[in-house]
């Protein structure tokens, strides 16, 4: 228990896919101008999150790993090349099948989450996180933690920094800064706070 | 006083609009309300007046900060006086040592006037550094920008060199307080619309640009050759079964603040006489300050009593870890920052205390910081609008709640 606990508080705060691996800033930067869509979005990515990289867990030790063939009689192929491309189709057509889901069955949901969701297709955090629980080898209870608990990570960078940018209409940003030159310095800054938990070790 | 005012009022037309200087206006006006009351007055219908103005609240929390101010000189030149005394290291050979020499002020560490004017030595020229190239910043913004000097730099000014070790190199102190400036405030419009505090984020700047001169165990006396660790840094190399006499005070030392550490935050007492002023005058808000300590010593009992076989940090109370490092300088001065900190009243609470676990939790459970209280704050800043939205919320639906009935 504990260590899918520490996988979760690494994921979520030490090693946070926003502000610590800067990864999936077009989406971060583009739709963080207030809370409310934020908060669409960010539970967008939670559940987009939480399945691909679970699923992508049962695609690679099924499938492609190294010996994972064996049961159909070829133990010595590795397939693991394919990865990429599995892994980002495994995105896509999750993110299609949850999205006609929610449409045919919670239509207020759908209609929250909106555009978010074929656009979270193309979030490199959402493939971000598959290729880190390959390369860090996680087992299929571990890849659930670590999905659920890097989109946590990522959903919590993403409403602090929307609620930084609502307070900041009231700032007077010069004109050559204001947009998305600020919001990069606003995001740099956030890191430097997110930096109190780098080095942490659990 | 009658002169200041005339020579004022005669160079008014200059910088007025359409005078020679109408481009320096901001100068001329930061030092006219500086020395007096603006004359201004309203021109249209209905205003609120209070006498409280942000000058003077930036005022009163300068001289809420007197007492750290003076710990500070005081405990500077204590802690040096006191390891030259013990032969543990020499003063430095340079300026300094010429003006003592001069004034014929020997290494005595029971010397009140000694150790006063030692630390002054180390202070002052911090203090004036960051007041030169901090104020340049600001001057020029605000000619450039045609915006009045900011008055927040007052105590910008004041706790940024409180936070920084004796012995920094002016030209990083110069480096610091420009990105705190710049980066942390004025890029934003200046005071009032910045979301981090640029003191903080000057120090923060500094921690990571350059850790060898504001961390360790060499930079907190101001002396050659002596080494010597902050309680928090002793105890986070210190072997458990060593037990807390490692640490190297006693309590009733790390609450009075002759310990190590950044100049103006040992003292515990210091900070606390400076709350007593912030909470009296309703300029610092009492429910952050106290949520902060309730934060940390919730924290720190929960920890001390699961304890730990190799962490030392696992030993310190409470009691301890609210009288040891910046946690009283954060809570009080840091933390309490009007406009970083969360606006709404629950928010502060919530703002408080998870500042006070985030400290607590850095200090103890995190290796690469044996301090935790700055991060700890530019993460609250960081949640604050966030936590203030939520309380918001939850607000208009309990009132949409009671009214649709």
């Amino acid at each position: 228990m504990q260590d899918y606990l520490s996988i979760f508080l690494k994921a979520v705060f030490i090693e946070n896919l926003a502000l610590a691996f800067f990864l999936g800033m077009c989406t971060f930067l583009a739709v963080s101008k207030n809370v409310k869509t934020a908060l669409g979005l960010g539970l967008a990515v939670i559940v987009v999150q939480t399945i691909t990289v679970s699923v992508n867990n049962l695609v690679y030790t099924g499938l492609l790993k190294e010996g994972a063939l064996a049961w159909a009689g070829l133990g010595d192929v590795d397939m693991t090349f394919l990865g990429l491309i599995s892994y980002i189709g495994v995105i896509a057509a999750m993110v299609q099948i949850l999205e006609m889901t929610l449409d045919r069955y919670f239509p207020p949901l759908y209609n929250a989450l909106g555009i978010f969701l074929p656009l979270i297709t193309v979030n490199c955090a959402i493939l971000g996180g598959s290729l880190f629980m390959v390369e860090r080898d996680y087992t299929f209870t571990e890849s659930v933690t670590y999905g659920f608990g890097s989109g946590f990570g990522w959903a919590l960078a993403l409403c602090a920094l929307a609620g930084i940018r609502e307070k900041m209409a009231y700032s007077d940003v010069p004109h050559g800064l204001r947009g998305l030159g600020i919001t990069f310095i606003v995001v740099g800054l956030m890191a430097l706070a997110f930096m109190s938990f780098g080095g942490i070790k659990l | 006083m009658k002169p200041i005012r005339n020579v004022l009022d005669k160079l008014h037309p200059h910088f007025a609009q359409g005078g020679r200087f109408e481009r320096w206006y901001p100068l001329y006006e930061a030092i006219d309300t500086f020395l007096y009351t603006p004359g201004d007055v309203t021109k249209s219908n209905t205003h609120v007046r209070d006498s409280l103005d942000l000058k003077r609240m930036m005022t009163t929390v300068v001289i809420a900060l007197t007492p750290c101010i003076l710990m500070a000189l005081w405990n500077t030149g204590y802690q040096a006086n006191l390891a030259i005394e013990a032969g543990n290291g020499q003063a430095f050979d340079d300026w300094r040592a010429g003006i003592l020499a001069l004034l014929g002020i020997g290494h005595d560490s029971s010397s009140l006037i000694g150790n006063l004017v030692f630390g002054a030595l180390y202070f002052f020229p911090v203090y004036f550094v960051t007041v030169a190239v901090g104020g340049a910043w600001e001057g020029l913004f605000s000619i450039v920008r045609k915006h009045e000097i900011n008055e927040g730099f007052l105590v910008t000014s004041m706790l940024f060199p409180l936070t920084l070790p004796p012995t920094i190199p002016l030209w990083q102190v110069a480096v610091g307080i420009s990105f705190g400036v710049v980066i942390g405030k004025e890029i934003f419009g200046g005071t009032g619309r910045n979301f981090l505090n640029p003191a903080l984020t000057a120090r923060a700047f500094l921690y990571f640009a350059y850790p060898a001169q504001i961390s360790g165990p060499k930079v907190w006396t101001a002396t050659d050759g002596f080494t010597g660790a902050t309680p928090l840094g002793v105890l986070a190399d210190a072997p458990v079964s060593g037990g807390l006499d490692q640490i190297g005070v006693t309590w009733s030392q790390a609450f009075l603040g002759t310990m190590q550490g950044s100049m103006g935050e040992t003292s515990t007492l210091a900070c606390l006489l400076g709350a007593g002023l912030l909470i009296l005058t309703g300029i610092g808000s009492w429910k952050i300050i106290t949520a902060v300590f309730v934060g940390a010593a919730a924290l720190a009992t929960l920890l001390w009593g699961v304890g730990s076989e190799s962490n030392a940090l696992f030993l310190l109370g409470p009691h301890w870890h609210i009288v040891i490092g910046g946690l009283a300088f954060g809570a009080v001065f840091m933390a309490t920052d009007p406009v970083s900190a969360a606006m709404t009243e629950t928010g502060k609470w919530i703002y408080g205390i998870m500042i006070g676990m985030l400290t607590v939790l850095i200090r103890v459970i995190n290796p690469a910081f044996p301090e935790g209280i700055m991060l700890a704050i530019l993460f609250g800043n960081v949640m604050a609008p966030l936590i203030d939205y939520f309380v918001v919320q939850a607000n208009i639906k309990r009132r949409m709640t009671r009214h649709a009935a």
